[in-house]
């Protein structure tokens, strides 16, 4: 029996009388690569919102290693484990790829205004063993050569990846990865599932991620969750998945369902 | 032999420790330059007269009130514009600590940075919820706020008239000499631009530039976005406030008028010219602004003879000139002197084969 590292009771979210989740029960093992599909507008965006703590949930109740955080701020659940990239690139701009990195640190690292301003000793110290981590990270997703430039410079897929360094220098217990590979070519797909696939097994971090690629969900996930119009329609292993008329439905459209 | 043009300091550079690539001065050359810029900084009151060493510690008391603002604006992106103000509670405190407390400058100043950072933390509780234009006018409200009480606490800051100061001293030196007061000032500033240099390169700074960036990922990445910005808005303050109990010393004599709100254009000028976000961009826009009407009147005078009507222009052109530069400023160079500083010292790096 796998241990559950997060679980959502009953979740609801409406914005005025537009109700984006209902009542989604979905629980997330430790250990595992869970994918979210579903058309757009289904809701799976929000429902990353509402665990990293951008959105609060109007009803239900969202537990992270057996505690309640449905109303913790979101800085806080960073600290607790919980990291995340976003569908539209959300890098800090002006910062080069190394400081947004270290960024990611923030919650592992201590000193304060003073100890910072002085810097000689105390924060020079942390900075530089801290540095030596993010440099793993560098090197594990192979961004070495644009350690240094600002990231606004950069083409699409790197800042991507960088997104991506950024999350997992908080040395999250779990991942949340909106559209990790929208708008990339096949190879930078491969590159990334590559990347997914050993952060999982290597690091032993529990993944959730939204994509619209069957391939790759099918591929890489230990199980798949679908949501359609705000509600969870189906869970289960990718070929159980595959199978299940509601899916299908959703996804071609009832008429055509019934043709095929 | 290296053949090498001596203001091209950092190329060929290879590290091998973390802590090298990460210094400010990575190589010997660099080292050599700002000991020079220091050692004529020391040098400065051989070099010049009583006035232009005046000058001088206006320029860098006006610096180090700058490098507060571009901590909380150029760093933490929250504008301020009451950023006189602050300064004008550290001025007054100061005042009013020595004149009618009889404590000692030197235990004054601190406390006056303080008072400010204080209030300045108060009036960025706005932050939590304001941002941009709408931020700005919350400080324009601090603004016009503490000038009221300026002038109305009679009591505290002795109203329009404003506080007289005794000039302090230090040990058998007095801050009367001008230039006592010049290396006084000279070290406090400079421990200002360490002190910020420092802070931009490790935690607190990065988180500055993270919410000023993307709030919403900085938040996600666990930085405190309230905690942070009302960091941002104290240290700024409290920079404001040392500035501001400086120039008490400096002028021996506090009033309203000195923390206007066109003093608070003025600082937001000075970063803008002199680059949001660089710390000794800062210091150059300080000096650019407080110069140039100086330069201006030099100027008028050198055309007298020339042109006699030109004294009264200038002086009255001195505001539109000035908002003339900011705006060429805005369009051809919005990232300031320091990045212009940075583009000469590029042009030089290949000199004299530079195509």
């Amino acid at each position: 029996m796998q241990q559950e590292l997060l679980v959502v009771e009953n979740l609801s979210l409406h914005f005025g009388g537009v109700a984006a989740l209902t009542n989604i029960d979905l629980t997330v093992r430790k250990g595992e690569i869970l994918a979210i599909i579903g058309p757009n507008g289904a809701g799976k965006t929000s429902f990353l919102n509402c665990i990293s703590g951008l959105y609060r949930p109007s009803g239900g109740r969202i537990f992270f290693e057996g505690r309640d955080i449905t109303r913790l701020s979101p800085h806080r659940r960073a600290a607790l484990g919980i990291a995340r990239t976003f569908q539209n690139i959300e890098l800090f701009k002006h910062m080069t790829v190394l400081d947004n990195i270290m960024l990611g640190r923030h919650v592992h690292l201590r000193s304060g205004i003073l100890a910072g301003g002085i810097y000689w000793g105390l924060a020079q110290k942390e900075e530089v063993r801290h540095r030596r981590r993010v440099e793993e990270i560098i090197d594990f997703l192979e961004i070495e050569f644009i350690r240094n430039r600002v990231v606004g410079s950069l083409s699409y897929g790197l800042q991507k990846r960088v997104e991506l360094a950024r999350a997992l220098a908080l040395e999250p217990k779990l991942l949340l990865l909106d559209e990790p590979m929208a708008g990339m070519n096949v190879e930078e797909k491969e590159d990334m599932a590559r990347f997914i696939l050993d952060i999982a097994e290597e690091w032993g971090v529990t993944l959730v991620l939204i994509e619209h690629d069957m391939g790759v969900v099918m591929d890489l996930s230990d199980r798949v969750a679908v949501f359609d119009f705000g509600r969870k329609i189906a869970e289960g292993l990718p070929e159980e998945i595959k199978q299940n008329p509601r899916v299908v439905e959703a996804y071609l459209g009832g008429q055509l369902a019934e043709e095929a | 032999m290296r053949l090498r043009f001596p203001w091209t300091t950092n190329c060929g550079l290879f590290f091998t420790r973390y802590e090298e690539d990460q210094a400010f001065l990575p190589s010997r050359a660099a080292k050599i330059k700002v000991l020079c810029l220091f050692a004529l900084l020391l040098a400065l009151p051989w070099l010049v007269g009583p006035y232009p060493l005046r000058i001088a510690s206006q320029v860098a008391i006006m610096a180090l009130g700058a490098v507060g603002l571009n901590l909380l604006t150029g760093f933490a992106g929250q504008i301020s514009v009451g950023h006189a103000a602050f300064m004008g509670v550290g001025a007054y405190a100061v005042g009013a600590l020595t004149t009618k407390l009889g404590l000692s400058f030197w235990l004054a100043l601190p406390l006056g940075g303080l008072a400010a950072a204080l209030v300045g933390a108060f009036f960025g509780l706005p932050s939590l919820r304001l941002k941009g234009l709408y931020l700005a006018i919350a400080t324009l409200a601090a603004q016009v706020i503490l000038d009221f009480a300026f002038v109305r606490l009679e009591p505290i800051t002795g109203g329009a008239a404003g506080l007289v100061l005794t000039p302090p001293s230090l040990g058998p030196l007095s801050l009367a000499d001008d230039t006592v007061f010049y290396y006084v000032t000279l070290a406090l500033t400079m421990a200002g631009v360490i002190f910020a240099l420092n802070l931009s390169r490790s935690r607190v700074g990065r988180a500055f530039m993270a919410i000023r960036d993307r709030d919403l990922a900085a938040a996600m990445l666990g930085v405190d976005l309230f905690g942070y910005k009302l960091r941002a808005f104290f240290l700024s303050s409290f920079y404001a406030g040392l500035a501001g109990g400086m120039l008490a010393a400096y002028t021996r004599v506090v009033t309203p008028e000195q923390f206007t709100l066109d003093v608070s254009i003025q600082f937001l000028a000075m970063i803008v010219i002199g680059g949001l976000g660089d710390v000794l961009g800062s210091v150059y826009g300080a000096a650019f602004v407080s110069l140039l009407p100086i330069a201006l009147s030099y100027l008028a005078q050198a055309l007298q003879g020339v042109l006699p009507q030109m004294v009264n222009l200038l002086s009255a052109c001195q505001t539109a000139l000035f908002g003339l530069v900011i705006i060429l400023f805005l369009i051809f160079e919005p990232q300031g002197l320091a990045k212009l500083w940075r583009h000469i010292k590029d042009y030089f790096r290949l000199w004299p084969f530079s195509y």
